[in-house]
């Protein structure tokens, strides 16, 4: 088949732009601050948790609103391996917490996938909100609303416990996250691409005739529920050395809730768009924080701003501004 | 026999949709099923396709009870669908659209990181069929801005991807101008020829169409089958065509007895 011109550009345009991107973020800590690279490794844990966290809500149309259950099932593994069990291979603790949030997904997700819409949304965030009670009333094994501190993992079998705290985690650690993070980014675009993703697609666009063209829609929501999860595991995984002590608010269900707000954020119609909303919140909650109290009711008055006026969310009003220019 | 209804029963609440509906299809029917409003033809194409549990009855597939086992296993075994109102899914291409179908007869919808686009035996293949339902030209476009035909064909034509034995169309003509009907019902049945598909279950309103292109006629009343036979057969029948076919088309039968008298 003959790829036309404009499409080959087009393509090679966009691998431009991610080596660009990929290499300004790779050399960040070399020109910015420690804080600044410290919140961008904050934002690679939680790009991670989005990217999967939008196959379920973009992908398959299934809004969760218990999310952050799983990025605390990955942290609290981060933290169980390194302070009780003192298993510091950070290689270790990503396939168990992949494990353990996988069969936790399953049980679940079988549970959670017989409904859709708002069932299924108070479905997941009554599981978060058990997973919580949990880790606050099992004090003795989670230390209750304490929580629990994660010691520093070796990477690749290296043990940087010599290096200060902040430089660990501006410099190695930083790399290591942006690796997995690009890793992962690629294997979702794949399954995206897939025949199964197509299935994904046309669930969430017409369930009844999917269903009519062979697709079993139990079992591909199933899929997608499972997959997500583990997603969300590493990305709570990473995320734990970062901030070196977990707690229950982990799976809270405000922080389910920021996982929505950054994908509503970026836009969750675009492949991108969970990325671009998790790094403007994260450097926006940052800027407003510090500057009032009263963050969430800007933060509020932001999301009311995106349903209304722009749904697509940011990257909705990018790929609009640049069709227009085309046009 | 390749698909049989055994009494079938379907009350909703007190209303009774289906009363008691009998009939066996066999190899290379083309079958239309006719009636006034109301009378249980889409409730009987629902429950036969299994979307609708039956209060009562069974339905046989090749000798297999299918009773309520569900569209996705149905369209596994070879029965396919199509809709009376439009059913697409509308951010899809029309390629994409058809590509669903493929995927899933081929059983590569678990395949989760090879690339769809890549695929050129899925890709060929919705070519193929998009082709087939002269909708290749419009390949590219978004289904939610094909006009309404379009739309109803490449519903249509999705059901035909499925490579089924049998097939049911509801109305699969409805909505769309007299002149494109016949151009829509010639495609129909030169499709199912390349396709290899058995059997064509339809439901009809259009009279022309019903008469010009079945073998056989189920006329439904009141949620009970009225008629079963050969247009030839059904066409005679005073009752079918006064309750069936209206005031209009009984004046024209009855003015043609009486002219057939004087």
């Amino acid at each position: 088949m003959r790829i036309p011109w404009e499409v080959t550009s087009l393509k090679s345009f966009r691998i431009v732009v991610l080596v660009v991107v990929s290499l300004f973020l790779l050399g960040l800590p070399l020109f910015t601050g420690q804080f600044i690279s410290y919140l961008m490794l904050t934002f690679f844990a939680y790009a991670i948790t989005v990217v999967g966290f939008n196959l379920l809500f973009g992908y398959t149309g299934l809004l969760s609103f218990g999310h952050a259950l799983f990025m605390a099932v990955g942290a609290y593994t981060a933290a169980f391996l390194t302070s009780k069990f003192s298993v510091l291979y950070m290689e270790v603790i990503l396939i168990v917490s992949v494990i353990v949030a996988s069969i936790l997904a399953a049980l679940i997700g079988a549970i959670c996938v017989r409904y859709i819409k708002i069932y299924f949304a108070m479905l997941t965030l009554a599981f978060g909100m058990l997973f919580y009670t949990f880790l606050l009333k099992f004090y003795y094994l989670t230390g209750g609303d304490e929580g629990m501190r994660v010691l520093r993992p070796y990477l690749l079998g290296f043990n940087f416990s010599e290096v200060p705290k902040m430089q660990f985690l501006t410099g190695s650690y930083y790399l290591y996250t942006f690796v997995i993070l690009a890793i992962l980014i690629f294997i979702m675009w794949k399954i995206i691409s897939s025949p199964f993703g197509l299935c994904l697609k046309a669930i969430r666009d017409n369930p009844e005739k999917a269903e009519y063209l062979g697709v079993s829609v139990r079992k591909y929501r199933w899929y997608a529920f499972v997959i997500s999860g583990a997603y969300a595991a590493v990305g709570g995984a990473l995320l734990a050395p970062a901030i070196g002590q977990v707690d229950p608010g982990l799976t809270y269900w405000t922080h389910s809730g920021t996982l929505v707000f950054m994908t509503l954020l970026g836009g969750f119609e675009n492949f991108f768009g969970p990325l671009i909303g998790g790094i403007v919140y994260i450097f926006l909650q940052d800027k407003i924080m510090s500057l009032t109290t009263y963050w969430r009711f800007i933060f509020g008055g932001i999301l009311a701003f995106i349903v209304i006026a722009a749904p697509g969310g940011i990257a909705g009003v990018i790929s609009s501004l640049a069709k227009r220019r085309k046009s | 026999m390749i698909l049989s209804a055994q009494d079938l029963h379907k009350h909703y609440g007190e209303f009774c949709a289906l009363g008691g509906v009998s009939f066996q299809i066999n190899e290379g029917e083309f079958v239309s099923i006719i009636g006034p409003n109301g009378a249980g033809k889409t409730t009987l194409i629902n429950v036969l396709t299994g979307l609708l549990k039956p209060n009562q009855g069974k339905v046989f597939f090749k000798d297999m009870e299918i009773t309520g086992i569900g569209p996705e296993r149905l369209s596994k075994l070879g029965l396919a669908r199509s809709f009376q109102l439009v059913n697409i899914f509308p951010n899809f291409t029309v390629l994409e659209f058809l590509m669903v179908a493929i995927v899933s007869r081929l059983g590569k919808g678990k395949n989760f990181f090879s690339s769809l686009l890549r695929d050129q035996e899925v890709t060929g293949e919705a070519l193929e069929v998009a082709k087939l339902f002269g909708l290749d030209e419009k390949k590219d476009m978004l289904t939610k801005n094909l006009p309404q035909g379009d739309k109803k064909m490449l519903d249509v034509a999705s059901a035909f991807a499925l490579h089924p034995e049998v097939i049911l169309l509801d109305e699969p003509t409805s909505g769309v101008s007299t002149s494109d009907k016949n151009k829509i019902m010639e495609t129909l049945v030169s499709a199912s020829k390349k396709i290899g598909i058995k059997s064509i279950i339809q439901v009809e309103h259009d009279m022309d169409i019903v008469f010009s292109y079945s073998d056989r006629i189920i006329a439904l009343h009141q949620g009970k089958i009225l008629a079963d036979g050969a247009p030839e057969k059904i066409e005679k029948d005073e009752e079918v065509v006064c309750t069936v076919l209206g005031q209009k088309e009984c004046f024209k039968i009855f003015s043609s007895i009486l002219n057939r008298e004087n």
